[in-house]
């Protein structure tokens, strides 16, 4: 398994120049955008990827809760970190297409502002982790994960029927995309999520190393305070004088 | 000599926080209408593993069983103080032990006040509980403790800050308990307090039990 | 020999009284009533909202035109702020003493507790608008041109979609390090289409020129499904070590 790392790492990298060469160079350009439309590559793909990230956050949050296991809680921070990238680049990639597209930077656009939400959401999610004690970081923050499942179909309706009443472009474009674009717009979501893999791979194995790095720890720590006293616990007046009775 | 019947046991309880083990492997029991001393020294897991008994802390590995079941379905048996004192300073002793019979499905003073009573505090003192000095605040967290008539009580540290006349009367409170048949473990460091009154002294140290004697004098191992 | 003090029949009716309700309705009779007794925490709260009304007036206003379109933002948002004040508090009295160990090691179900702590803060809250509301009214010419009747839905259904999960986050944040910035951190974002609905239906009731039925519905959807999940996760806060 641990050689299988760096081979997938090289393939990944080859995988994103591949994509970004087919991206940039290969796909057609748009008839009314032009080469700015080329960030739909990378736009949608992040999405999609932040999206199925947190689906798995969602779903170890869930397992943990029920089974309790350690391992499940590891993943559900590897997904949630790494989700929480790819939705940065998504916010960001939004306004800058619509910027020069439709003069604006920001929009009432539902899923980009739902992606607002989920993004809000989830740095929410990181900061409760890093505020609370590693004891009980992981139980908070998986019913944190579950309260924001519930939210986002509330987030997306309420956003939608606002957008019906107060109309605005839409980002992302609407209407049926050119099979050539289609195709580009998969191989970069493949390269996206292998990256994806990649990261919470590696990511996935620090946390491993590092809770085991803390169990190796409290072991030692036990067996160097055994060393020195158990002669002494033998006769129970003495430990009771350095009790400080 | 053997033990009566534990009523509590403890197999291979493991407590990890992170970087820090507390409890290591304890494995230990608690007979039924005994007075168990946990003695040791600060970091040796005492209040670790009453936390675990009480059903406040789940173990890391191991298990604890209470008259057969686990520390939350024993609940209804446990009375549990600690140094702080439990109790809403703005309200009078009588006024906390009211609501706190509530959380037990009391709804009459009997309790409350037979409670106040047998800690040698008045049940009509309208003073608000943050008000009094410390060793009748040690007292009224004891009436709260045994309010709904448990069959085992956990004393976490019930002496500190308490003066010696205080202590001592709490300790003739508890083997008079004993004696009707709770159980009680009570962690201190004050060991000298509770010669002559516990059964079993168990000593704990680094997250481990490391023996249980019967008296405070050297040689007096179970 | 032990002494018995409960028979099989005592056992029967001594579970039947722990139910929920009783609970609930003592633990929220015991709040209110020490609430009552040192009213700082009320005062302080109260003049709190105050202050917001008059710094939002300042901020946005009243005599303009625009003002009133966006009046129905401006209290809500003035709500949330001195809702979050209020929210701060619910645990205060339990975190003292550690309290909150009596109750965790009592056979109490914690819903009862938690759903005393949210009414507790409804009625709370629910004053600071009382105090608020009529403030805006007065400073904004507020007149309702659609029916105002649904303002009393949309306020209860609101106030209860902030309360129950500011609730809830409260009992959170008391495991974390900066308490009291936690609270706002986790239940702004999860209260957003909440807040939408709030805002976007009074202003909808205010200026008459839609219907706020969609709003109610989702206000009313929100209440819920986050109640519904508060007390089915709310044990597992609890018991967090």
């Amino acid at each position: 398994m641990k050689r299988l790392f760096p081979i997938f790492a090289v393939l990944t990298a080859l995988m994103l120049v591949y994509a970004a060469y087919q991206a940039l160079l290969v796909a057609p350009t748009e008839r009314t955008m032009g080469d700015v439309q080329r960030i739909f590559y990378y736009h949608v793909p992040s999405a999609w990827t932040a999206f199925l990230l947190f689906f798995v956050n969602l779903v170890a949050s869930v397992v943990y809760l029920v089974k309790r296991n350690p391992k499940a809680d590891a993943l559900a921070m590897v997904s949630a970190e790494v989700g929480v990238v790819f939705c940065t680049v998504v916010l960001v990639t939004g306004p800058i297409w619509a910027r020069p597209v439709w003069g604006i930077w920001w929009t009432w656009d539902v899923r980009l502002t739902s992606t607002l939400v989920l993004w809000l959401i989830y740095v929410s999610y990181l900061l409760l982790r890093r505020f609370s004690d590693s004891a009980q970081a992981p139980a908070l923050a998986a019913v944190l994960a579950i309260f924001g499942a519930l939210d986002i179909p509330l987030v997306y309706f309420s956003i939608w029927f606002f957008r019906t009443q107060h109309p605005q472009p839409v980002i992302g474009g609407g209407g049926s995309i050119d099979p050539r674009m289609w195709r580009v717009l998969l191989i970069n979501w493949m390269a996206f999520l292998c990256f994806a893999l990649l990261m919470c791979w590696s990511r996935y194995r620090l946390e491993t190393m590092r809770r085991e790095g803390e169990e190796a720890q409290a072991l030692e720590s036990l067996l160097g305070d055994d060393r020195g006293s158990s002669a002494e616990i033998k006769n129970p007046k003495v430990a009771l004088n350095r009790s400080g009775q | 000599m053997t033990d009566a019947t534990p009523i509590i046991t403890a197999t291979n309880v493991i407590k990890q926080f992170g970087r820090f083990a507390a409890l290591r492997g304890v494995t230990t029991e608690f007979a039924a209408g005994k007075f168990h001393a946990i003695l040791g020294d600060n970091g040796a897991g005492k209040t670790t593993l009453l936390r675990i008994i009480a059903g406040l802390a789940r173990p890391t590995g191991g298990h604890v069983s209470i008259l057969g079941m686990s520390p939350r379905a024993a609940c209804r048996e446990i009375g549990y103080m600690a140094h702080p004192s439990l109790l809403y300073d703005e309200m009078s002793g009588m006024e906390n032990l009211r609501y706190f019979a509530r959380l037990y499905g009391i709804d009459d003073d009997k309790h409350g006040d037979r409670a106040i009573r047998m800690v040698a505090l008045d049940p009509t003192l309208s003073r608000p509980v943050g008000q009094y000095s410390q060793g009748m605040r040690q007292r009224m967290s004891l009436a709260r403790a045994i309010l709904h008539d448990p069959k085992i009580l956990l004393l976490d540290e019930p002496f500190s800050n308490v003066d010696a006349q205080s202590a001592r009367e709490m300790v003739t409170l508890l083997t008079r308990m004993r004696d009707a048949g709770t159980t009680i473990l009570l962690v201190t460091h004050q060991a000298s307090l509770l010669e002559g009154a516990a059964n079993k002294f168990v000593w704990m140290r680094a997250g481990q039990v490391i023996e249980c004697t019967s008296s405070l004098s050297p040689g007096g191992t179970l | 020999m032990h002494k018995q003090s409960f028979t099989g029949g005592d056992a029967m009716s001594l579970l039947s009284s722990t139910t929920g309700g009783t609970i609930t309705r003592a633990t929220l009779t015991k709040d209110l009533r020490l609430e009552w007794r040192s009213k700082d925490a009320l005062n302080s709260m109260l003049f709190f909202s105050l202050l917001v009304v008059v710094i939002f007036s300042f901020s946005f206003d009243p005599l303009a035109e625009e003002s009133r379109r966006i009046a129905g933002g401006l209290v809500w948002v003035a709500i949330l702020f001195a809702a979050v004040v209020a929210l701060n508090q619910t645990w205060a009295r339990e975190l003292r003493n550690q309290v909150l160990d009596a109750y965790r090691v009592s056979p109490a179900p914690p819903n009862a507790l938690f759903m005393a702590k949210a009414l507790g803060n409804f009625f709370f809250v629910s004053l600071l608008e009382a105090l608020m509301t009529p403030l805006f009214i007065i400073f904004y010419n507020l007149r309702a041109l659609g029916p105002a009747w649904q303002l009393i839905p949309i306020g209860l259904l609101g106030t209860w979609a902030l309360v129950v999960n500011g609730t809830f986050f409260a009992a959170i944040s008391l495991r974390t390090r900066s308490r009291e910035l936690m609270l706002p951190l986790l239940l702004f974002p999860i209260s957003i289409p909440a807040v939408l609905g709030m805002v976007a239906a009074t202003t909808a009731i205010l200026t008459g020129e839609n219907s706020a039925h969609f709003w109610i519905v989702l206000l009313l959807t929100y209440d819920v499904v986050f109640t519904t999940a508060c007390l089915a996760l709310f044990e597992k806060v609890l018991e967090a070590e």
